[in-house]
């Protein structure tokens, strides 16, 4: 049966939040500390339903859960009865009636958490579906970059990469434009299509990295993936020549930029060693980053965001 | 539902708009033994058996509907012929032509017969349209003279085009022969593969891969050159749905080609912009299109372009839809919206005449698959009559629908427009 809203707390994109409801949720991770688990969750039941691979996603879930003092149980997509071919609104209804409290969901294909939100009375958080949101990776970058930068008003901030292909891109968009932030979208016409400026408003395409990164406050960078180039036929020895962020490139921008990944990054491909390691990179700290922001994820989910 | 049988009725005091026959005034219409007998001005017709009270309605000609999947054989999970056919009943549809890609798909001259006896339990005219290609794998002609004497109306194999250019050019050549209509579901799938709607702004938005405009445009050019080139050839364009589809089917009919098309209600009322929260009621192929491709449409259906409206009706079952977007079946119902949707978007939000949309459900379509005695209530014409009330206002309850599948995205719709009776060979088939 289709309910006419999806549960309250849900978390399915960045695209309907406004700013001031974000802006609730970095403030309350500021107060969130893993090392100091406070039992906001006590005893509360936090599935991740994960139809895809995920390292820091999952795992970062996971210990927020557990420094709430909530109980999560993991499902994978191999070795569950979604092999067995269960449809993920059953898989849905299944795990409700089992306890679950908040579903975390990443899946393969676009809108699966709307779905799902659609048609079963529990919460859902987007971790990720197909090629559109990341909701909880634009905040826990939003977070990394409030933390160093203070403000968004204003800020200039440049994603290299495939944004075409990257859910990342599209709520890092969302939301920092909703912030005040100018957003510059850089690479090729394959990877970064016209059409990409019209998600929102104020954002801006050019070819060039170094037009991106001249006076850039903040640098994201997307991965990209070998395969993809290849299938698109784009060389990749020019690409890495184009679009390559290096130490030298980085000089273009302010000295105080910082340089962001989402992850897993491809040391060589993107970006090179020296950038991945250097002290302008913030890119372990969104890992660490992500723990605090998914504390208030869940906390929100659950009502006891205040 | 015991069909009334009378042997002459009466429709009294209504107005008949019958396109063909250019009526448009207050008419009454005599039917007997099947057939129109008589149609007259007011209080001349005397002495019926039978009256029928049609005081402010619009009597016209049975609709006739080009485009639909009955699902029969092999796919009743989601329709079957006795409730796909009370639908179209309850949306004024008196003939209604059926989609082969069943299972199995409909290749051959006994499924054609098989589709056509009165056991199926049709309750208005079914005429099956065969596949053009064997198994609708698109590799070589189906026996096209065996369908045509079968009954076939025409030849598809929508679902699919017809992609390569040696066969829809044999398709179209052999079709010239027989006068006999090749319909297309114009798709270059080559460009379309893990797309599930329109390629534009939203589909960027919502993380979707999105057929482009040139993916429908690029087949109906290359078929409209074809059916330039080849004498006597037919084509149909199935569910037009881009502006540069339109420019199209525009040149092949200045050039004097026997080009013919159709749109679904779907696509002069909806756009991408009104796919919601990821429903897959919303996800049809052809998808709902731009703004601009709306407005083209618009355009078209007034000045001609557009022959028919058919609602490429395609019921699909819960567990087929209520999935992933990207999975879910392409595909919605609309035999009982069609009306509703002409009357409330084109007649009284574009001011298109009553008449012309009448001619769309019709005249229009009875002309492009050659359904003769139909589309007009002509003396000696069938009695299949459709009266509804122009102005009434309802709302559709997918709930309340009769086919058996409820995949519509106009639940809840506030409509204008409600077909108050169907008759068919001269009985009333709706209300039951």
């Amino acid at each position: 049966m289709k309910l006419t809203n999806p549960a309250r707390g849900s978390l399915l994109g960045i695209e309907h939040l406004d700013a001031a409801e974000i802006l609730k949720i970095l403030k309350f991770a500021r107060r969130m500390n893993p090392e100091k688990p406070r039992p906001i969750l006590k005893g509360r039941r936090v599935f991740l339903l994960f139809y895809e691979p995920s390292t820091r996603t999952r795992s970062s879930f996971e210990i927020a859960a557990k420094s709430l003092g909530a109980h999560t149980v993991l499902i994978q997509a191999a070795g569950s009865s979604i092999e067995k071919g269960e449809s993920l609104l059953d898989t849905g209804y299944t795990l409700r009636a089992v306890g679950a409290e908040v579903i975390v969901i990443r899946h393969p294909n676009a809108g699966a958490p709307h779905v799902m939100a659609q048609h079963i009375d529990v919460p859902v958080v987007n971790a990720g579906d197909g090629l559109h949101e990341h909701p909880s990776q634009a905040l826990l970058d939003a977070y990394t970059i409030w933390r160093t930068k203070k403000n968004f008003k204003g800020l200039q901030v440049a994603i290299i990469g495939d944004i075409f292909h990257s859910r990342v891109a599209r709520s890092a968009c969302h939301l920092l434009t909703k912030l005040g932030a100018k957003v510059l979208l850089c690479g090729p016409p394959e990877l970064v299509p016209e059409v990409a400026t019209t998600l929102t408003p104020g954002l801006r395409i050019t070819r060039h990295i170094e037009e991106a990164l001249r006076g850039a406050d903040v640098i994201m960078l997307l991965r990209v993936q070998r395969e993809r180039l290849a299938g698109l036929k784009i060389n990749l020895p020019e690409y890495i020549a184009r679009y390559q962020m290096t130490m030298s490139r980085l000089r273009a921008a302010r000295k105080d930029a910082i340089v962001m990944h989402p992850g897993p990054i491809i040391r060589g491909l993107e970006l090179t060693s020296e950038v991945a390691d250097c002290p302008q990179s913030q890119i372990l700290h969104e890992v660490k980053s992500g723990v605090p922001t998914r504390m208030a994820i869940l906390a929100r989910a659950l009502g006891k965001l205040r | 539902m015991t069909p009334r049988t009378t042997t002459s009725l009466l429709i009294k005091g209504g107005y008949l708009i019958d396109p063909a026959a250019r009526v448009d005034a207050p008419m009454d219409v005599l039917l007997r033994d099947g057939r129109v007998a008589d149609v007259a001005p007011p209080h001349r017709i005397k002495g019926a058996d039978e009256t029928f009270d049609a005081r402010g309605l619009i009597v016209a000609p049975g609709f006739i509907d080009l485009h639909v999947h009955l699902r029969e054989p092999g796919q009743t999970h989601k329709e079957t012929i006795i409730t796909g056919t009370t639908a179209a009943a309850s949306g004024g549809f008196t003939s209604v032509c059926t989609m082969p890609n069943t299972v199995p798909v409909v290749d051959s001259a006994e499924w054609v017969e098989w589709l056509r006896r009165p056991e199926r339990g049709a309750v208005v005219n079914v005429f099956p349209i065969a596949a053009a290609t064997h198994n609708s794998k698109g590799k070589s002609l189906s026996d096209f003279r065996a369908l045509q004497r079968a009954g076939a109306l025409a030849v598809t194999d929508d679902g699919r085009p017809i992609l390569e250019d040696g066969i829809m050019r044999e398709a179209l050549v052999l079709g010239g022969e027989l006068n006999f209509p090749v319909v297309q579901h114009a798709e270059d799938t080559r460009m379309t593969e893990g797309c599930s709607m329109h390629a534009g702004a939203l589909s960027y938005r919502l993380g979707l891969r999105g057929m482009t405009a040139a993916a429908e445009a690029s087949i109906v050019e290359r078929d409209v050159l074809l059916a330039m080139q080849i004498p006597n050839a037919r084509l149909h364009v199935a569910h037009v749905s881009t502006a540069d589809a339109l420019k199209g089917v525009r040149r092949g009919k200045r050039a004097k080609a026997r080009v013919t098309c159709e749109v679904t209600p779907h696509h002069f009322t909806l756009t991408d912009e009104d796919i919601r929260d990821y429903d897959s009621n919303f996800k049809m192929n052809p998808p709902l299109r731009s703004a601009s491709d709306l407005e083209a449409i618009l355009v078209a259906l007034a000045d001609g372009t557009v022959d028919a409206i058919a609602t490429d009706h395609a019921p699909h079952a819960a567990h087929e839809k209520q999935v992933e977007f990207e999975r879910a079946a392409f595909g919605i119902t609309g035999l009982e919206t069609a009306l509703a949707l002409a009357i409330t978007r084109l007649h009284r939000e574009k001011r298109i005449p009553l008449a012309r949309v009448v001619e769309l459900f019709t005249a229009g379509p009875a002309r492009c698959f050659d359904l003769r005695g139909r589309g007009s209530l002509g003396r000696g014409f069938y009695a299949d009559v459709t009266l509804f009330d122009p102005g009434k206002k309802w709302t559709f309850e997918a709930a309340k629908s009769v086919s058996k599948s409820k995949n519509t995205p106009f639940d809840g719709s506030q409509l204008t427009g409600k077909v108050v009776a169907t008759i068919v060979g001269g009985r009333v088939v709706y209300p039951a």
